[in-house]
């Protein structure tokens, strides 16, 4: 069967421990995590995880339900990208003195509007949120100046959908 | 909720929380990290009981079998580090069979967290993949509201076990205690999905089309407390019932349409007929492996309806045509007036045919044998007779087991105790003494392989020192006969570790001050059985059998489940 890159969005509780839980469930069944992100959601002490797994479809029906059972697990959902507005973050450092060592370092930054975030005598930062493979391009076009350091943030996304969350908590309460 | 409060420490609002709680008894080890709560249970003693067993492995079992007989929540108890470690085959075992436990565990001092402390370990991170729910306390006010937590979720829903690990310093500090107030729910958990009527209209109309219909039922009829409205169910619409190793019990042996066990040392009948069946109904089970043989031919024709409580089971294994989700009780409550009244008087015949051939080539040498040596299930069936059928009988693991499950006969539910998902050696020894302890008016009979039996026989010392009236048999081939059998059979007889030179159980049984006695011959078996039975105390009774003995039928793994084999 195909595998896919789904997305998985998980609300919960805020409790220490959870993301121990549900790790352990893709631990379990051999499945690499590519990219995690937990974060507050837009409802007070609700945690919302963002999981990008390759998986099959059968599979990651079966997950969601391994995830759903957890006490603290509010809902969980699987998204394909086209169900998805998502971007991801890079920070990209270098030393200061190639800014004007390389001026193609400088048409670079313009080009892709890249956000500088801080400059000072040693080095400087710049950074890119977008799609995967924007910030892949630019890790190319950035490699032959030398990259001092690069981070890369998981997945993050919102579904075209609603979710419905506030409804699901109220039902929890009747 | 009193609305007095006192200034009591953590470790007494454990105790004061378990008695609070309804539990009656804990099993248990102390050490460093717990001991506040045991001193505790000293001055509590009047009131709350505590079984001291020989190793934390044997206090999880005993809690177990006290909840599988008793339908309450079995309590266990341990230290920090390796007390609770000892505890987790335990737990994995009654995560994967259902059994609701509390497991408390004492813990290094908070600000000793991380620092790999004496007897620290991470016991959070090391239960979550075989727990319920589990929650470390730091605070002594947490404590109340924590084990109220506890036993709603490891009871309530499909059970489960759960872990509450306490710092030693939650357990010493001084605290205004409110008073227990038992938790009724979990915003973020739904214990069992309420059961809509259109899926119970989908299912009755595919059970009332069917003309073969059979129905596989699993511990889902006996956890929701729903043996009255399975019975009446079957009844109504007159379909043969088959069980898995843990339904068993929840229909009495001789009911009419018993018949048998599903998997991979069931009946001839049940296996062979799943792939005859029209609609095959799954009553709380979940199509484990050892139930289904190979996925890709099981069952294909028939259309398949699930009656499950946890929604993750459906579809997992086996793709369903009409799921139902809910408690068992509230399913079958909703289904029966929609089903029609009907005998399946013919199909019911095809399992009693299977029966006949299974009878003539495995169960008459079994039970009937002419060969000197003893068999397994005559064992069985003596202690079938000594107890009326109807004891509870605890098995281990291994060939026992299988002859446990397949020959001895049950009248009455929750007789049948066994670690059927983990396959634990060394589960029923302890568990028998739990079992007990949970159903004090019946005969408790604990009959185990002498593999499984030296994994935690020195829980004779708990029997010793409670005077537990546990009926022990061991049966005893001198070899670990279900890998032997597998060796015998797939492993060209390369017996690889598996024969044993064994002590002598007899004086080991003595030097712990139970009655003992050891059996050779036919002639003296149904004699030593009824004595044991009889017998007011713990009694131990060696029954030697053939040794290389096999169990039959057989569904091999990767097999079909109709192609079980009877010899």
């Amino acid at each position: 069967m195909e595998t896919k890159t789904y997305t998985i969005s998980i609300y919960t509780e805020n409790n220490l421990g959870l993301l121990n839980r549900i790790s352990t469930l893709f631990v379990k069944r051999h499945i690499n995590i590519e990219s995690l992100t937990v974060s507050y959601s837009e409802i007070e002490n609700v945690s919302r995880f963002v999981i990008v797994v390759n998986m099959t479809e059968v599979a990651v029906k079966k997950i969601i339900g391994q995830i759903e059972k957890q006490i603290e697990v509010i809902k969980a959902f699987y998204h394909t990208d086209d169900e998805l507005i998502f971007t991801q973050t890079a920070m990209f450092k270098f030393r200061s003195d190639l800014l004007f060592d390389e001026p193609q370092i400088q048409n670079i930054i313009k080009e892709n509007n890249l956000n500088i975030v801080t400059v000072n005598k040693t080095f400087f930062v710049v950074e890119k949120a977008g799609r995967q493979n924007e910030i892949d391009a630019l890790y190319e076009k950035f490699k032959p100046f030398g990259i001092a350091q690069f981070v890369r943030s998981g997945k993050i996304a919102v579904s075209k959908e609603a979710m419905n969350i506030r409804q699901i908590l109220n039902d929890f309460n009747k | 909720m009193s609305l007095q409060t006192e200034k009591i420490t953590g470790a007494e609002a454990v105790v004061k929380c378990l008695i609070a709680e309804g539990a009656e008894l804990a099993y248990g080890y102390p050490g460093g990290a717990i001991m506040p709560i045991y001193d505790e249970l000293y001055k509590y003693q009047d009131q709350f009981h505590h079984v001291l067993t020989r190793h934390e492995q044997g206090a999880v079992h005993a809690a177990q079998g006290f909840a599988r007989t008793s339908g309450k929540v079995g309590v266990a108890m341990a230290t920090s580090g390796p007390g609770a470690t000892n505890l987790i085959t335990g737990i994995a075992d009654a995560q994967i069979d259902s059994t609701p436990l509390v497991c408390i565990t004492g813990q290094v001092a908070s600000h000793l967290l991380g620092t790999d402390a004496f007897q620290e370990t991470d016991v959070i991170s090391i239960s979550s993949p075989v727990t319920k729910w589990n929650y470390q306390v730091t605070k002594a006010e947490e404590i109340p509201a924590a084990i109220a937590k506890a036993f709603y979720i490891a009871k309530s829903g499909r059970p489960g076990p759960v872990v509450i690990d306490i710092t030693k310093d939650a357990q010493q500090s001084v605290f205004d205690y409110k008073g227990y107030e038992k938790c009724t729910g979990v915003r973020s958990y739904i214990p069992a999905p309420s059961t809509k009527i259109e899926a119970v209209e989908k299912a009755a109309e595919l059970i009332n089309k069917a003309k073969k219909p059979m129905i596989v039922f699993g511990q889902g009829v006996i956890l929701g407390n729903a043996e009255a409205e399975f019975k009446a169910f079957i009844e109504k619409a007159g379909i043969p019932s088959a069980w898995t190793v843990l339904g068993l019990s929840a229909l009495p042996t001789n009911h009419p349409l018993n018949v048998g066990m599903v998997g991979m040392h069931g009946h001839y009948g049940p296996n062979k007929l799943t792939n005859e069946c029209d609609v095959l109904i799954a009553i709380g089970m979940r199509f484990d492996d050892r139930v289904t043989g190979n996925l890709n031919t099981y069952a294909k024709q028939a259309k398949i309806v699930h009656f499950e409580i946890d929604p993750a089971e459906i579809d997992k294994n086996v793709k369903t045509d009409a799921a139902v989700l809910g408690d068992a009780k509230e399913i079958l409550t909703k289904i029966l007036p929609l089903i029609d009244e009907k005998s399946h008087n013919e199909w019911l015949q095809e399992f009693r045919n299977y029966d006949k051939i299974e009878y003539e080539k495995v169960i008459k040498a079994q039970l009937n044998p002419t060969k000197e040596g003893l068999t397994m299930g005559e064992v069985l069936q003596g202690i079938n007779r000594a107890t009326k059928d109807d004891a509870v009988i605890v098995s281990d693991v291994g060939q026992h087991q299988m002859m446990t499950v397949r020959y001895a006969n049950f009248t009455h539910t929750r007789s049948n105790v066994t670690s059927g998902g983990l396959g634990t050696m060394g589960f029923a020894l302890p568990a028998a003494i739990g079992a007990k302890m949970g159903a004090m008016d019946r005969h408790v009979v604990a009959v185990i392989g002498d593999g499984g039996y030296q994994m935690t026989c020195q829980e004779l010392g708990t029997i010793l020192q409670t005077k537990v009236p546990v009926k022990i048999v061991v049966l005893n081939n001198e070899f670990l006969g279900m890998v032997r059998q597998w060796q015998q059979l797939f492993f060209d007889k390369r017996y690889a570790s598996t024969e044993m030179i064994n002590p002598d159980f007899i004086k080991l049984a003595e030097a712990y001050d139970i009655k003992a006695k050891k059996v050779t011959s036919r002639a003296d078996l149904q004699g030593a059985i009824d004595e044991m039975i009889a017998h007011k105390d713990a009694y131990f009774l060696e029954v030697c059998v053939e040794k290389e003995d096999n169990v039959f039928p057989m569904v091999p793994t990767g097999a079909s489940v109709s192609d079980v084999r009877l010899e």
